[in-house]
């Protein structure tokens, strides 16, 4: 489903990505790990389509397409999604209205009939309660005023509703209590099946005693240093990256 | 993402209601003098007292200067250079809307105002002033039934001047401002509301203002009162031909609203905003003020002002009568090279008088967008409150916003609030759509609009999605959302 070979992309003209190759198949879960900067967060945004990432050399095939030519709103189209690890606020657009929105721009692009207000609410209403959201969350701002395990929460959420091919989950982890972590796994592990593929980056390898991977994959300098099963998670919870002889580096600001 | 070259792409869509309409009219040479205001109201055949009072005005405006301080530019206006009367010929006299000339009836429809009684827009009643003077008011009979009076404003002068003398000039005197001081002298039409005692107006009043003629200046007067316990919910539009040169449109609203009487009024204004390089457009000059004379009255002012290449506008409230309410919601949008310098004043007299501002500033292109406001709480008016929010939207990176609140406090039981805020529309949040299969362009739209919610909220229902387009048009979004 998805073919990454030889990827390099840069910021700013700093080189981030320096030759990544990975393959993805449907109904596998990677899991991909890696200390701050290594280039994680980087790997996601560029599948999505972020333009602020210069890619450099390299391809991306997803489902036979070539990935990196595709707008970003495309991209979504085409069954790619991804749950921010920061996702935005916008005041005053209600959530259900701009999942509606986000839905039925994707059924469009496919030749699908749109959904109207009723049809849209039957078919979300089952995974609210999956992700245990009730009405009133719907009617609020995008995220607006939202904690960080509700803005998380959401992302499963529409993540649910939008049913991708490919789900890059990014970091999806950071700032959940041990109950909001369960949650999300539960409405993510809900939605493994033969079809869908999914790429879940993270640092800590506690979310991946929820979501077990297939494949892991440690990312350290803007290369995938070692892939393993998920005994490599386990591994790296042990041994932490300087087990593998790895240096954590600082932060490069991600998505400016 | 949506970056400057971006958005400035997008910035292509022309002003929809730029057409001329080949109508024949009368018009009076260029020039302002004595001479031509006793004109106008000969030609309107108006009673020495309304003669009078034009001709008071005109003396005053002749010692006032044209007031510098709004934070907008435009090179000095020929007041000599100005027709002052246009009005369409009539080819019989119009006895009634069926007799309306064909070719104005045609030009409303285009605008999608129709003068026919029966249309789409059954629940509400229409003025509609060409130029100088009103061509039509729709449902005049069924309105009269309930003892409202809705007319023209000349009509108004003929028929119920009691009403007329009694309250022109009570809000905005003819020495309030060079502005309103030559509207006084030289206002040609308008529309006139009176809502008796006790009744609840049962749809929208609406005046329709469309400048069609060249050269001339628009210089129209509107005067609603709310007897004791009355409502009324009033709209106006407006709309302009594209033109190369600059038009004056320099017009005065007042209100009245006696003992627990609400007047709403929401304005829609279009005018053309000149093109892309700043060539043309209106100059929206207008003194637009409200006076809660009763106990428990309540002004609500929503305005949403996407035209005119220069907008000076400051909606107002004098809270004079006890517990009595101002409100003012407000979205003003520029785009290319667009100025406005619009917000309220509110003046609290009465005790526990009560206000609230709520402004949305969106700036695009190059467009200055100014919002000031005064609250002024006077000594005696206790236990005033008010509440100010004005936030200001960025769509580009060499466009302005700026704000300038006044607040005077002289009564120490009174309670203030006041929030600002300023954002611009982020790669973040376009990204975030984008990732979600929603176009930069929707996603502004959506960002756009959940920014002027709270104002949406406030307008008829019909006219809430018109608006939207309205600012989806203005600043070159397509396809919207919604």
């Amino acid at each position: 489903m998805l073919e990454i070979k030889n990827l390099h992309a840069s910021i700013g003209g700093k080189e981030i990505l320096k030759g990544i190759d990975l393959s993805v198949k449907a109904g596998e879960v990677h899991a991909l790990m890696g200390p701050n900067g290594s280039g994680k967060t980087t790997l996601a945004q560029v599948l999505a389509g972020r333009v602020s990432y210069e890619v450099t050399q390299g391809q991306v095939r997803y489902q036979g397409k070539d990935l990196l030519a595709l707008k970003p709103e495309d991209r979504a189209r085409e069954g790619v999604f991804m749950a921010f690890q920061y996702p935005v606020e916008i005041p005053g657009v209600g959530n259900a209205y701009f999942l509606k929105a986000a839905l039925n721009a994707i059924r469009k692009y496919r030749g699908e009939p749109e959904l109207d207000a009723m049809e849209f609410l039957s078919l979300v209403n089952d995974k609210m309660k999956l992700l245990g959201l009730d009405e009133t969350f719907m009617k609020r701002g995008l995220n607006e005023g939202f904690s960080g395990g509700e803005k998380k929460r959401n992302e499963v959420f529409q993540m649910a509703v939008l049913e991708p091919r490919l789900a890059i989950l990014d970091e999806t982890d950071s700032g959940l209590d041990i109950d909001a972590l369960r949650i999300v796994a539960n409405g993510v592990n809900s939605m493994r099946n033969k079809e869908r593929a999914m790429l879940v980056v993270t640092h800590y390898s506690r979310l991946l005693q929820y979501i077990i991977p297939d494949y892991v994959h440690v990312i350290a300098g803007g290369r995938i240093v070692k892939s393993g099963g998920k005994e490599l998670a386990q591994e790296l919870e042990r041994t932490g990256y300087a087990g593998l002889g790895i240096e954590e580096t600082p932060p490069v600001p991600a998505g400016r | 993402m949506v970056s400057k070259s971006q958005l400035q792409a997008m910035a292509n869509q022309e002003y929809k209601h730029g057409f001329v309409s080949d109508i024949e009219e009368e018009m009076f040479p260029k020039g302002l003098s004595e001479d031509v205001v006793r004109l106008i109201s000969q030609k309107k055949k108006e009673p020495d007292w309304m003669l009078e009072w034009r001709l008071r005005a005109y003396r005053h405006w002749l010692t006032m200067k044209e007031p510098t301080w709004a934070n907008v530019h435009y090179p000095p206006i020929n007041y000599q250079d100005i027709i002052y009367y246009a009005a369409p010929k009539p080819k019989k006299a119009a006895g009634s809307l069926d007799e309306i000339d064909p070719e104005i009836r045609a030009m409303y429809d285009k605008l999608g105002i129709p003068l026919q009684e029966q249309e789409r827009l059954a629940g509400v009643a229409v003025d509609a002033v060409l130029d100088s003077v009103s061509v039509g008011t729709t449902f005049k009979k069924k309105l009269g039934e309930l003892g409202i009076i809705f007319c023209s404003f000349s009509e108004a002068v003929q028929e119920h001047p009691d009403l007329v003398r009694k309250y022109l000039g009570s809000v905005v005197p003819f020495n309030d401002n060079f502005f309103a001081g030559l509207n006084s002298a030289v206002f040609s039409d308008g529309s006139f509301a009176y809502v008796p005692k006790g009744v609840r107006c049962p749809m929208e009043l609406s005046t329709y203002f469309r400048i069609n003629a060249q050269d001339t200046g628009q210089f129209e007067r509107t005067l609603i009162v709310a007897d004791e316990g009355a409502y009324v919910s009033y709209l106006e539009g407006c709309t302009a031909p594209i033109r190369d040169t600059n038009q004056l449109h320099a017009a005065v609203v007042e209100l009245v609203a006696l003992d627990d009487a609400e007047i709403k009024y929401s304005t829609i204004q279009n005018w053309y905003p000149g093109d892309r390089q700043g060539k043309g457009g209106i100059y929206n000059f207008v003194t637009k003020r409200g006076k809660c004379l009763g106990r428990n009255s309540k002004i609500s002012w929503t305005q949403v002002e996407t035209g005119s290449a220069i907008t000076w506008k400051y909606p107002s409230c004098i809270l004079q009568g006890e517990n009595s309410v101002g409100e003012f919601y407000s979205v003003a949008v520029v785009n290319n090279l667009q100025q406005a310098d619009t917000g309220t004043k509110m003046t609290h007299i009465g005790k526990n008088t009560r206000s609230t501002i709520i402004s949305k500033g969106i700036s695009a292109g190059q467009g200055q967008n100014t919002y000031r406001g005064m609250v002024k709480i006077l000594k005696g008016a206790t236990g005033a409150r008010n509440y100010s929010q004005c936030d200001s939207l960025l769509l580009s990176s060499e466009c302005g916003a700026h704000t300038f609140p006044d607040i005077q406090v002289m009564e120490p039981t009174a309670q203030m609030e006041h929030e600002a805020s300023t954002s611009k529309i982020g790669d973040d949040q376009l990204f975030y759509c984008q990732q979600r299969g929603i176009t930069p362009e929707d996603a502004t739209s959506m960002i756009v609009n959940g920014f002027c919610k709270k104002i949406f909220l406030n307008l008829p229902m019909e006219f809430a999605v018109e608006a939207q387009k309205l600012i989806a048009a203005s600043l070159a979004l397509e396809g919207t959302v919604g």
